[in-house]
């Protein structure tokens, strides 16, 4: 029943883009106020979303098997949270929910810019209508989450257990709020640039809804990395995985489109940067869910391999594609001239540098992404691209990109001269010294090292000390800066301290090493809803007497039947010790991974602390109106 | 006659030029380094000669063949045409079983043995590397 009432929401959803569509054409060319009939009739497709979405939920928590989807990915014994949480945890759901938020955006867009002009207005509701009915065609046509299923199953196939996870439940649609808030950037843009309309207040006005997409992709990709590093057991945050990357470079795209917004708000130039930058991000959106749901990409990511849905992706993409470039061509009529140009030294030069940083570090991520699957194409050899590439050609210049981005905010519009040069001096100093006397402490003379993190300090002392200037104005930027310093530390001391063990261990068994003595003491069995445990019992005795007790699990769920490991994590402020335990099957042995991981919190806190000062940028912005 | 401005914005487009260049040819070039090619059984025993390069092969584990020791696991990977010898330690991914498909990095010590440095991890029972696939549908 609930399956029937989502499955005609969306019909009724799919007709209404036409009734919007027919408004807000003939609302275009006539009167000249807006047309009320066309807010509420976004308003109900959002609506008939939403009760589909709704529908899909409700299939899953009375695990209605008659429904393919819910059949795919459910269970009777699965716990309800991931009932409801596996209604996004597939391919047809998550697209559901990818709609959900195309219409809630529009709807927001819509009551939000009232004081924008009419016409730009509703040229952004056609834009976005056109991606709304690709994307409802798309469900209805090649992923229909509430198809029919006859005989009725008694059972369903259950959902992937790594799938059933509390972080993992909120990261598909936090994710979806960055990833597809960003088409409202797409659709504004174009109609701006087809309209001319591109103006200071307009950057002002888009900011706020680039700001709104900037957080929650970079909560989103913070989620999953957080994720990745306890349910897969690695021990890492990022392993420079194509799926991974993928939601990485609409991150580069949009936090280089977020610099230029602010320049085009209070100088009126880089109005090609800002086009061009607003099309790649929700072009590189849409790439990334092509790759990752087409089956060309293998990831927990790729549901099912069903050539149609890439092959619709990807002619839709084309099109997407061709049209912003079409308008780019025809309509984007370059204003930057009516305004007096820059000097070398000035706040505009230092944004450009970071967006030529940031789209080299953004094409670095794509070649590496992309061309093993070209390779493949063309002369069938597979291949794969490791961190090795990225950390060779991300790593050097991530040092002229900390110090520019130490100095850049400190330089004035227009021309300006390096004020503080006593302090900038000093600080370097003072960060060189720092670094020089942690890496000969460490006995890891390696010049990068010394330099990389001499930058970052530098960063980090340069930001940390305007937080006391009282003449600094702008905070948000600010927080982020200082965030982002914060990052790059806990990184770098996170791969110089870390420390990793890996043996194989019968039960009663020790293992001694250099630092540590691990004793294996005993495992024992648990059973829960859907899964039975295996819980192990290891003591690790470090140098200095200090004996931890960790208990990593392996869980092997009823349905799917699939092995997971759980890994064990005693947290504190300075390190992460890490510990998982895997099973091979017909053997004594088990594989035990123990990991001292350095500042692990705050990797996830600095990623907090940068989303934090979009956040302020956002709020402040609320105030000042 | 060309005015400072002009001269300055040519420099300029050189310079992004010439920065661009370089980039290209850093990125390509360590493409070329660092990427790693997948090869089976079969294609290592046709190899002409053995490289250092880091490698990727994939098959299956051979049925009987596993051996797990305190330090190290040794294993058979087959193409069900020819086979290679494993030798690895380090962390094993939990569907890591006799029968099943299995991806392993590492290097080639001669034509029969390889030592890996990381055996991939899979995500539930259907899912079959890629590669692995391709090496069961040729055969």
């Amino acid at each position: 029943m609930a399956s029937l009432i989502g499955f005609y929401s969306l019909i009724f959803g799919l007709c209404l883009s036409f009734i919007i569509i027919f408004y807000s054409v003939r609302n275009f060319k006539d009167s000249m106020v807006f047309d009320n009939k066309i807010i509420f009739s976004t308003f109900l497709q959002f609506f008939f979303v939403i009760v589909s979405f709704l529908g899909l939920i409700l299939s899953f928590v009375y695990s209605d098997f008659s429904n393919e989807t819910v059949f795919n990915n459910s269970h009777t014994t699965k716990p309800l949270f991931y009932k409801i949480s596996g209604t996004w945890g597939n391919h047809e759901g998550s697209l559901l929910l990818w709609l959900l938020v195309l219409t809630l955006f529009i709807f927001l867009f819509l009551i939000k810019s009232k004081d924008q002009s009419k016409k730009y207005r509703i040229l952004t509701l056609l834009f976005q209508q056109v991606i709304i009915m690709g994307f409802f065609i798309f469900l209805i046509k090649t992923s229909n989450p509430f198809n029919y299923i006859f005989p009725i199953p008694k059972e369903g196939l259950g959902l992937n257990p790594i799938l059933q996870d509390p972080a993992l439940a909120i990261h598909p649609p936090i994710l979806y709020l960055g990833y597809v808030g960003s088409s409202i950037i797409f659709s504004s843009t174009l109609a701006a640039t087809s309209l001319n309309y591109i103006s200071k207040e307009w950057a002002k006005h888009l900011k706020q809804w680039v700001l709104i997409s900037w957080i929650f992709l970079t909560l989103g990709i913070l989620l999953g990395s957080v994720w990745a590093y306890y349910e897969l057991g690695w021990g890492g945050f990022w392993f420079w995985d194509p799926v991974e990357n993928v939601s990485l470079m609409p991150w580069l795209a949009l936090t280089t489109l977020l610099h230029c917004i602010l320049v085009l708000e209070k100088r009126l130039t880089l109005t090609s940067w800002v086009v061009i930058l607003s099309i790649s991000t929700f072009t590189l959106s849409m790439c990334g869910t092509f790759l990752v749901r087409s089956g060309i990409l293998n990831s927990i990511h790729t549901f099912a391999n069903d050539p149609e849905r890439g092959l619709f992706i990807l002619i839709f993409l084309f099109c997407l594609i061709f049209l912003s470039l079409f308008i780019f061509f025809f309509f984007h009529k370059n204003n930057d001239k009516n305004v007096d140009s820059f000097f070398w030294l000035s706040k505009e030069t230092s944004i450009l540098v970071n967006n030529w940083f940031m789209m080299y570090f953004l094409s670095v991520v794509l070649i590496g992404t992309v061309y093993p699957i070209f390779l493949e194409v063309i002369s069938s050899e597979k291949i794969s691209v490791g961190p090795p590439f990225y950390n060779k050609l991300i790593i050097p210049f991530l040092i002229p990109f900390l110090l520019a981005m130490a100095i850049g905010p400190k330089l004035k519009w227009i021309k300006s001269d390096l004020q503080d040069k006593k302090y900038l001096i000093l600080f370097f100093i003072i960060s060189f010294l720092l670094s020089i006397f942690i890496i000969k402490i460490l006995n890891i003379n390696f010049l990068l090292n010394t330099i990389l993190v001499t930058s970052a300090f530098y960063l980090f002392f340069i930001t940390l000390r305007d937080f006391f200037t009282k003449k600094f104005k702008n905070l948000s930027q600010n927080i982020s800066h200082f965030g982002f310093s914060l990052l790059i530390l806990s990184i770098l001391f996170n791969n110089i301290f870390s420390n990793e063990i890996i043996t194989n261990l019968k039960v009663g068994e020790t293992f001694q090493s250099e630092k540590f003595k691990i004793n294996f003491e005993n495992i024992e069995k648990r059973n829960d809803q859907n899964f039975l445990a295996i819980i192990g019992k290891l003591k690790i005795e470090s140098l200095n007497g200090n004996i931890e007790t960790l208990r990593p699990e392996i869980r092997i769920y009823n349905q799917p039947n699939i092995t997971t490991s759980e890994a064990d994590i005693k947290t504190n402020l300075l390190t992460d010790k890490f510990m998982t335990m895997n099973f091979i099957q017909n053997q004594d042995y088990f594989n035990i991974r123990y990991q001292v991981k350095p500042f692990m919190i705050w990797i996830w806190f600095s990623v907090l602390i940068i989303s934090f000062g979009g956040l302020l940028s956002l709020l402040q912005k609320r105030y000042e109106n | 006659m060309y005015g400072r401005k002009v001269k300055l914005r040519f420099f300029f487009v050189l310079l992004i030029l010439i920065t661009l260049i370089l980039s290209v040819y850093l990125i390509l070039k360590s493409l070329e380094e660092n990427v790693v090619y997948f090869q089976s059984p079969t294609e290592i025993k046709i190899l002409p000669e053995i490289e250092k390069k880091k490698i990727r092969v994939g098959g299956m584990v051979k049925n009987n063949s596993l051996s797990m020791g305190a330090k190290e696991i040794k294993f058979i990977i087959t193409d069900f045409k020819n086979e290679i010898n494993v030798i690895y330690s380090g962390l094993v991914p939990n569907l890591f079983t006799e029968g099943k498909g299995v991806v392993a990095e590492g290097y080639l010590k001669d034509k029969n043995f390889f030592l890996a440095t990381k055996i991939l991890a899979k995500h539930d029972e259907n899912y079959m590397p890629p590669e692995v696939k391709a090496a069961l549908e040729e055969k």
